[in-house]
């Protein structure tokens, strides 16, 4: 395969990922709406979607995965075969830290994404999410994606947050030079544009890392202070009283003082 | 010595047109049995492999860069001309050729200007087709400026890259005759010495500069290509690889070697700043066209710039001594170059030199960037600014350049006929190598020009015409195993031994700084019969110490950098003395050949009567209208002096004035 | 000015070779090329082999000098090549580390020489304008507009030095294969073959050992033409293009 396809693959596929994340985020941020919010929006995602549309939406993230993963390390074990005798001294120009630590930024979050789905989707690593359990307005029983986070983002699990929040500060980085070098790899960049794509990329990373770091970050300040951002109290107390047997069913608070959501009296 | 010049018969502007008509052709089933030998890849060079590949015959390139794109044709800043005239300004092909043979000082053969001149508006066709990337109007069309001795704009140019362009062009023709196999390029690989068999040239002795080994190669002809020797003066424009030897070999084997002592001395260059320089950087002639040239009038200001007290904007305008305008108020600072660089010498000789040395002059652009604004400036002249102030540290915008002259082209070489054939049968030569079209003095932008009219229009036709008259019974029967190639090779060895063996105490680099300062002192600018005679003495003296003291260190096996230099400069110690016979033998000035003794004075009539300046170059076409050919007779015997006289049928000789 | 040299020493390709270090006494007017030539001179001097360079035409068109100091080709100033950096540029005293391009494509061939003709194997396979001499048809019968004219020329000034290369840290020689293509691609001359050249020259320098576009920017930092990522896109765009064309046959 030449060296261009490859570089088409890794900005293709690195354009799907890069676009999921973005939305990935915004699902996410729901999270500073009522709990039902989320939920809500995870029931559709898992059961109104046809599961064509759902799987098709699967295959072709990780497809994207395995396709930039793969070919960026084929690209690694061919560029190192380049320069078998490297510098006595190296220097660098005019290469961000970005653009030089992408196989690295990439490991990091190569790691979180394996995490992550044990995490979240797999329900692997707690028991406990497995049981968080809600109703909707219609009263069918659907998981507590809201709690999920809640405690998978608690203090007690500290190291999860840290982790999370190094993934996403990693995937800034990554993205602050990949969402640029995407359009340069496609050929759809000029020396103009450059500047101006560089920019956004910067931007872009800063965004999505606030959005997605915001929230174990809310999570630890609602738990440790006086301002309850999310509705850590409820979750948490919930889980320390489980009988270890029957779903957690957690009973939101309705406070307009204090939440920036309003909870279910809404509806 | 035979010199026919070949000259077809005929009125001047259909001797080309009937004489390609007679010449012999090579039927096209044929063309793949002959071999052909091409030494050097720069514009003439290049453009010659790559016709003959394109005709069908095999050709071998050879050059010693490490890639033929690197020629020394690269370099050539300003343009290329071409009686196109696109401007509308009057020209023609015979104004272009008129043009060159006055710039000339009447010293070329006509037939062969002509002909340059003719071709000429071809070329630029030839290198559009290859994609290079001329400037252009915004109408699309291209564009042209004006360059020294002319009074029309015919310069075509891209940026201040215009030999790069055109190199270029080249080299992609020869890269697609390489890819398609029918030019073997040899890199690195350095001609040593021309192999003749039967009085023909068959084949040359190359060293493959990376592995050491010495090699024979065999072929129907020969083709050099191998540029000028400019490098004899050590200080020169030349890249560093320049050198004389491929020609000078060949003059050994019998070639005739024409005008040695005809060496252009540029006007625009930076000069020179201290005793480890390696080379001289020359600066567009183009800059000619909006910087005005300038000393200060009185020697004490020179003498405060020099020294750093006063500031040169701080001269006012009227102790500024424009001397090119005052003295050739038509052509002012487009004077020719031999004109522009002998009066900045004569203006330094006074002591109204600027630069640390005094050996330098304003080319000032205060009134063009008033005029023009910076930006237009910076449009036209950014890179030649930019390279300026990166070698001196000065930025041009905010002072003027200083500029100094320095060797830049040399237009004396291999003599050749209206074939570009040598006197040496099948050993054809084609641009800055060999002499026919610039007579004793080189116009502006006409040696790229020269180069490509050569490789591209005239080479292509004739060598078939050698090869044809040889018969296809005889095609690619010469081999590198006939004793005769033995022989040369083993000559060739032998010479390597030699330098190798001495183990002396100096680098051949002292040698060639010392017969550059020598030649550059007596036969430079100005040459007088005491100092040439002087010359001679010494570079024998200086010859016979090389071959006592000299010290290559490394191994002759492999890449030896010091050895190459070595061969070269042996090359030069000896040429350098043929260069001074020649100019010691031409008692009058022409050109960028300049005697002393042969000046106008104040009472010769032309000065008299206004039409030069005192002190120009003063011809004796008498004595001295010939071309003059020199035949080696063996080493440490005098050279033989032949001529081919110069009969001018179309122009009238005059005395050559750009006031 | 005094300056502590660490000069890279290699007898022949294939050898290991070493850091050497030198002394050398030289002004502040010379080229840096300038400053080598007197340490070869104190080399021979004390009847050492002297150190072997590329250079020629020092004057910064060539191509042929291809010198790493510390880490940079052609040195610390932007839009120079080695030939033209001066030794003002330096301090007294100072420590260079002086090195050979490293690539894999560019094997080194003795001290600080390298064999750069894979550059000359990707022109051949497509670098080029079919036009054989004698069929041009008149200059100015194709108007080329001057931005068109003027974009093509920036991709032509370059000098094939291979400091993209050299400098890109994986050794990719888009830059330089990227020039060439947009130079002629993007000419009405060049149009016939543009798919061919296009696929021809990646083909070749994929083939030569070069290592792959990542989109660092190093190549564009240290090129001493200031030959833009622009061409580079180009290229990308022109092989996508082509490629397809290619897949889906000759109907398109």
């Amino acid at each position: 395969m030449s060296s261009l396809v490859k570089k088409y693959i890794m900005a293709i596929s690195g354009f799907v990922l890069s676009a999921f994340v973005f939305v990935h985020m915004i699902g996410n941020l729901q999270v500073f709406m009522p709990p039902s919010a989320i939920n809500d929006y995870a029931y559709f995602l898992h059961h109104m979607l046809p599961w064509e549309v759902l799987w098709g939406f699967r295959f072709t993230l990780l497809a994207a995965v395995v396709l930039h993963v793969w070919t960026a390390i084929q690209l690694k074990i061919e560029n190192a075969a380049a320069r078998p005798q490297s510098y006595q001294v190296n220097a660098s120009v005019v290469a961000t830290p970005a653009a030089r630590y992408m196989a690295f930024s990439g490991m990091i979050m190569l790691a979180f994404i394996v995490f992550h789905i044990l995490h979240y989707t797999v329900r692997s690593t707690h028991p406990e999410f497995k049981m968080f359990m809600t109703m909707n307005d219609d009263g069918e029983k659907m998981f507590d994606a809201y709690a999920m986070m809640i405690y998978g983002f608690s203090s007690e699990f500290w190291y999860v947050s840290a982790f999370y929040i190094i993934s996403m500060a990693s995937l800034a980085l990554h993205l602050s030079h990949g969402v640029s070098s995407m359009f340069q790899s496609l050929g759809l960049r000029n020396e103009l544009w450059r500047y101006r794509l560089n920019a956004f990329a910067a931007f872009y990373g800063i965004v999505l890392f606030i959005g997605f770091s915001s929230i174990p970050a809310a999570v630890l300040i609602s738990e440790k202070t006086g301002v309850q951002l999310l509705q850590t109290k409820p979750v948490l107390e919930g889980v320390k009283s489980w009988d270890k047997k029957s779903p957690i069913i957690t009973n939101y608070e309705n406070c307009l003082s204090c939440c920036p959501s309003s909870g279910k009296v809404t509806k | 010595m035979n010199l026919d010049a070949k000259i077809p018969e005929g009125p001047i502007a259909s001797k080309w047109t009937n004489h390609r008509f007679k010449l012999k052709l090579v039927n096209p089933a044929n063309k793949r049995k002959y071999n052909i030998i091409v030494v050097g890849s720069g514009l003439a060079g290049g453009a010659a492999a790559a016709s003959l590949a394109e005709m069908g015959y095999n050709v071998s390139c050879f050059c010693y860069q490490d890639s033929p794109r690197r020629a020394h044709s690269i370099a050539a800043q300003g343009g290329i001309n071409a009686a196109k005239n696109y401007q509308n300004d009057g020209d023609s092909v015979q104004r272009l050729f008129y043009d060159t043979i006055k710039g000339g000082d009447y010293r070329a053969r006509e037939a062969n200007v002509y002909r340059l001149a003719e071709v000429s508006a071809s070329i630029i066709d030839q290198c559009v087709a290859q994609g290079v990337p001329f400037a252009r109007e915004y109408g699309g069309m291209l564009d042209n400026r004006s360059f020294g001795g002319s009074q029309v704009s015919r310069t075509f140019y891209a940026r201040g890259q215009t030999g790069q362009q055109l190199l270029l062009g080249v080299y992609a023709q020869l890269s697609r005759q390489i890819g398609l196999g029918q030019v073997k390029m040899y890199n690195r690989h350095e001609m040593l010495d021309l192999v003749l068999v039967n009085g023909h040239a068959k084949g040359i002795i190359a060293r493959n500069m990376v592995t050491g080994e010495v090699k024979r190669f065999a072929a129907d002809c020969v083709v050099l290509a191998t540029g000028g020797y400019g490098n004899v003066f050590f200080l020169s424009t030349n890249a560093q690889g320049c050198n004389v030897t491929a020609a000078y070999r060949a003059y050994k084997r019998g070639a005739g070697f024409a005008n040695p002592c005809y060496t252009q001395i540029h006007p625009t260059c930076i000069p020179v700043h201290g005793e480890q320089q390696s080379k001289l950087t020359l600066m567009s002639e183009s800059l000619r066209n909006d910087g005005r040239i300038w000393v200060p009038k009185d020697k004490a200001v020179a003498e405060k710039i020099r020294k750093g007290q006063m500031e040169p904007s701080a001269v006012a305008e009227d102790a500024r001594d424009y001397f090119l305008e005052r003295k050739y108020p038509s052509f002012g600072n487009l004077a020719p170059r031999d004109i522009s660089s002998r009066s900045a010498k004569e203006v330094c000789d006074e002591g109204r030199g600027v630069a640390n040395t005094g050996l330098g002059v304003f080319l000032d652009f205060r009134d063009a960037i008033q005029r023009l604004g910076e930006d237009v400036v910076r449009e036209r002249y950014g890179n030649l600014f930019d390279m300026y102030q990166c070698i001196t540290g000065h930025n041009p915008y905010k002072t003027p350049m200083m500029i100094y002259p320095a060797v830049h082209y040399t237009m004396g070489g291999l003599w050749v006929d209206y074939n570009l054939e040598s006197n040496i049968p099948g050993l054809f030569v084609g641009g800055e190598a060999n002499f026919s079209d610039h007579g004793a003095n080189r116009l502006g932008a006409s040696a790229l020009m020269q180069g490509l009219s050569d490789g591209y229009f005239v080479l292509p036709y004739t060598v078939s015409d050698y090869l044809a008259r040889q018969g296809v019974s005889a095609a690619g029967k010469v081999k590198a195993d006939a004793p005769e190639f033995i022989a040369v090779e083993k000559e060739v060895k032998d010479r390597i031994k030699q330098f190798m063996t001495i183990k002396g105490t100096k680098s051949p680099r002292q040698y060639h700084q010392q017969v550059g300062k020598i030649v550059w002192e007596f036969c430079g600018m100005a040459r007088s019969k005491a100092g040439l005679e002087k010359a001679i003495v010494d570079i024998q003296a200086l010859r016979a110490d090389f071959w006592k003291n000299l010290r290559i260190t490394g191994e002759a096996e492999g890449l030896n950098q010091e050895l190459e230099r070595a061969g070269r400069v042996a090359d030069f110690l000896e040429f350098g003395e043929l260069m001074c016979r020649d100019a010691l033998m031409r008692e009058e000035s022409c050109g960028g050949h300049f005697r002393v003794e042969h000046q106008s004075e104040a009472n010769d009539p032309e000065v008299k009567s206004g039409l030069i300046a005192p002190g120009e170059a003063k011809r004796d076409d008498s004595k001295f209208a010939f071309v003059g050919v020199w035949e080696y007779k063996g080493d440490n015997v005098p050279p033989q002096l032949n001529k081919e006289p110069l009969v001018y049928e179309s122009v009238k000789l005059s005395t050559r004035s750009y006031t | 000015m005094n300056i502590h040299l660490k000069v890279w020493r290699q007898k022949q390709k294939g050898d290991s070779g070493k850091l050497v270090s030198y002394d050398v006494e030289t002004d502040e007017g010379s080229s840096f090329l300038e400053m080598l030539d007197i340490l070869n001179e104190q080399l021979v001097a004390k009847g050492e082999d002297s150190v072997s360079f590329d250079h020629d035409c020092r004057e910064g068109i060539c191509g042929m000098c291809s010198l790493s100091i510390n880490g940079i080709p052609h040195g610390p100033d932007g839009a120079t090549t080695v030939c033209q950096l001066h030794m003002r540029r330096f301090k007294d005293g100072d420590t260079l580390v002086v090195e050979p391009w490293r690539s894999r494509a560019f094997p080194v061939v003795k001290d600080l020489v390298v064999d750069r003709g894979a550059f000359d194997r990707i022109i051949q396979a497509g670098g080029f304008i079919t036009s054989r001499t004698g069929s041009a048809v008149e200059a100015n019968v194709h108007p080329i507009p001057k931005p068109i004219a003027d974009y093509a020329m920036d991709a032509a000034s370059c000098i094939g030095c291979g400091a993209c290369v050299a400098a890109c840290p994986n050794s990719s020689a888009m830059l330089f294969t990227a020039a060439k293509v947009s130079h002629m691609n993007s000419l009405p001359q060049g149009k016939a073959e543009k798919d061919k050249r296009t696929l021809a020259m990646v083909d070749r320098m994929d083939a030569e050992g070069f290592g792959n576009c990542t989109n660092y920017g190093e190549c564009q930092g240290v090129c001493p033409k200031e030959i833009k990522l622009d061409v580079i896109a180009q290229l990308n765009r022109d092989y996508a293009v082509a490629k397809t064309k290619k897949f889906l046959g000759a109907a398109i």
